[in-house]
């Protein structure tokens, strides 16, 4: 049954400081809107809880994408056309321009912001892992104050994150990667445009030195109740040298970061298999002598 | 429930409706304006049979609240022809190809296609390039070659007749080179 949209009732703040007071004081917890291109999908389905609305688009606190000498910090309600058209940020950052650049069509890049892909939580969401690879650090307010929460200890559960309601993400801060490591990014959907993904990962390497792994970040999506770092398989690789049994290694250690399931989306033995595939072409992309035979 | 007063430019002329907040801008486009070019498909932001133009970028006008319209600069299928109704080269072209078929698919991927030629200006954008710009957009009939042929062929047609004259010449070159090899054959003999 679809929602009555005109029974929802939208508040509209100036600034950031009254969208918080809405936030904090709103009766029935009012949810707050930035690009809507996922809240008025379930709003259209009437599976949306809810009768109030706080609109974030024309706050300007939390727009625009500023270059710092390590980091880039990116306004929560940063579309994903702005990452993939900046062309500073891309450079730094190819995984998530890479994932900005497959968030739906250009009809969603246009409105989604990276705010709301954090805040949706979806666990198919496409640049979540790529932030969490790039160690993404979230900044959030309420009208108590703000205060950083590492991306990698937000999500809690299946939807579900460690926010308190009355707080707005404003930004996403990202640090620099590691000098001369390479990112990569790919996501495996029923075709190459506009499909939520079956498997999406992203990962970020460096070789030291002396040859052997000295950084790894390995997040995946869809094969978990939240998008996730593959702890396990990146301990396999920190500090080994390029070799098929690392690959072998670290594709064996994956299995026991995801637990993907059956869905109308594809089913586990696909979801576990094509997670050790595209853990394979991440390392081989890194360095070949990571290749098998 | 409470309306409020949104007021947009619509196709050139400003508008002013009064709305509930949450009505989609595809239901205030189609029943406060009777601009009925614009389709519903899906109503999830997945065919792209909806899609307008806010600000000049293209966006699924099934998942945009009526608020997020107020003050917005907007584009429907209904402002892509030329002044008195002629069809713009965009549209001629699908009309010429076969990029428009059974038509629910077509306002959408005209305006999507509108997207790319403004941002695109001044050249051809390639065959992959097209498929991308489009990727938001789903035709069930054409298998999409005749429409990436004819958003193709309106680039190239948009082009000013200088940068054509410009692409033009190395085949130009190419003849005259062509007609000196084929005189020295002739000598040669």
């Amino acid at each position: 049954m679809r929602t009555a949209l005109s029974t929802l009732a939208v508040a509209r703040p100036r600034d950031l400081a009254e969208a918080l007071v809405l936030m904090r004081d709103g009766a029935g917890r009012p949810i707050p809107i930035a690009g809507g291109t996922d809240l008025l999908v379930y709003l259209n389905a009437g599976t949306q809880k809810g009768d109030r609305f706080v609109d974030l688009r024309s706050l300007a606190e939390l727009r625009g994408i500023r270059a710092g000498t390590d980091r880039f910090t990116v306004g929560a309600l940063t579309t994903f056309s702005e990452i993939r058209e900046h062309a500073a940020l891309a450079r730094r950052f190819p995984a998530l321009a890479a994932a900005a650049a497959e968030v739906g069509g250009r009809q969603i890049q246009n409105r989604a912001t990276v705010g709301g892909n954090i805040a949706n939580a979806s666990p198919a969401a496409d640049s979540t892992p790529a932030l969490l690879a790039l160690d993404a650090i979230v900044h959030v307010r309420s009208s108590d104050g703000a205060r950083v929460i590492a991306l990698d200890r937000l999500f809690r559960g299946y939807r579900d994150l460690t926010m308190r309601p009355d707080e707005l993400i404003t930004a996403v801060e990202l640090p620099f990667a590691p000098e001369r490591s390479v990112q990569f990014f790919r996501k495996v959907g029923t075709r190459r445009a506009q499909s939520i993904s079956k498997v999406v990962m992203a990962g970020v390497l460096r070789l030291g030195r002396d040859g052997r792994v000295d950084h790894v970040r390995i997040a995946l999506g869809s094969v978990a109740p939240v998008t996730l770092r593959a702890r396990a398989a990146e301990a396999s690789l920190a500090g080994i040298a390029p070799s098929p049994v690392a690959s072998y290694r670290a594709r064996a250690a994956l299995m026991d970061d995801i637990a993907p399931i059956d869905d109308i989306r594809s089913d586990r033995e696909y979801r576990r298999a094509v997670s050790g595939n595209v853990l394979e072409q991440f390392l081989r992309s890194a360095d070949p002598r990571f290749a098998r035979g | 429930m409470s309306r409020i007063a949104v007021t947009f430019t619509l196709n050139g002329a400003r508008r002013r409706v009064r709305v509930a907040p949450m009505k989609r801008l595809l239901d205030v486009l189609r029943e406060d304006c009777a601009l009925t070019g614009t389709k519903e498909g899906c109503g999830e932001g997945e065919c792209g049979a909806c899609t307008v133009l806010i600000d000049g970028r293209a966006a699924n006008s099934c998942l945009i609240p009526a608020v997020h319209a107020d003050g917005a600069t907007l584009v429907t299928v209904e402002g892509l022809a030329r002044r008195g109704g002629a069809l713009s080269a965009l549209q001629q072209a699908f009309v010429t190809m076969g990029g428009a078929q059974c038509g629910i698919c077509t306002p959408g991927i005209l305006v999507s296609a509108q997207e790319l030629l403004l941002r695109s200006r001044g050249r051809v954008p390639g065959d992959a390039e097209v498929r991308e710009a489009l990727a938001g957009n789903l035709c069930r009939c054409t298998g999409y070659q005749k429409i990436v042929d004819a958003v193709r062929a309106a680039a190239r047609e948009a082009m000013p007749a200088r940068a054509r004259a410009a692409r033009r010449a190395p085949k130009a070159r190419a003849t005259a080179k062509a007609r000196r090899t084929a005189k020295r054959a002739r000598r040669a003999r």
